[in-house]
């Protein structure tokens, strides 16, 4: 078991309170803020991501004797 | 019943894919590859036992573990490639998709070659040159 259902859940929250701050900036005319505050969502989302990827490779890579 | 825990956490990958898709579209594609690894990595340990078993059985059977073991590579290389060929389809890179299905048949081809050539050799053994 690598994540589990939290990681989904916590990825779906980010990406919520994301989208909500990007509105709220959007509406008080900052819009430069807006696109800081998504790409900062997305990468922090991607280290995640990544890194679960990551384990899973060395998981098949155990599982199936892979190089 | 561990199918009712990897069908929820598959339906409630889905609900959040749907919510956020509708404001933020990649951060819906890192959450859908999320649920896949997570369910992927749920599985591959239950493969991992069936994988052991084969493994003894071909090792009773006394045959080369060359072979299963060039065998496991080729189903692991299938495996890992179909995954991600399948996230790019879905974010609608179908060009990428195929381009990664190609490369997972070169290396497949590739790993494949010392079994064809042992088939001909063995061929070679059964016809009287």
């Amino acid at each position: 078991m690598v994540g589990g259902i939290d990681l989904i859940l916590k990825i779906a929250g980010v990406g919520i309170l994301v989208a909500v701050l990007h509105t709220i900036l959007k509406n008080a005319g900052k819009d430069e803020q807006g696109v800081v505050v998504t790409l900062a969502g997305i990468a922090i989302v991607f280290i995640w991501v990544i890194q679960l990827l990551g384990s899973l490779f060395e998981q098949v890579k155990s599982v199936f004797k892979l190089f | 019943m561990e199918v009712l825990q990897y069908v929820a956490i598959g339906l409630t990958a889905a609900v959040l894919v749907g919510v956020v898709k509708v404001h933020r579209p990649e951060m819906a594609v890192l959450l859908s590859l999320a649920a896949g690894v997570i369910l992927f990595s749920l599985v591959l340990g239950k493969i991992g036992a069936v994988i052991d078993v084969l493994r003894e059985l071909s090792f009773k059977a006394g045959i080369n573990m060359v072979y299963l073991g060039t065998i496991l590579k080729i189903v692991g290389i299938a495996y890992i490639a179909e995954f991600g060929a399948q996230i790019c389809r879905d974010t609608g890179e179908g060009a990428v998709a195929a381009k990664i299905e190609f490369a997972a048949k070169v290396l497949i081809m590739v790993l494949a070659v010392p079994i064809i050539v042992a088939v001909l050799q063995s061929l070679l053994k059964l016809l009287p040159l």
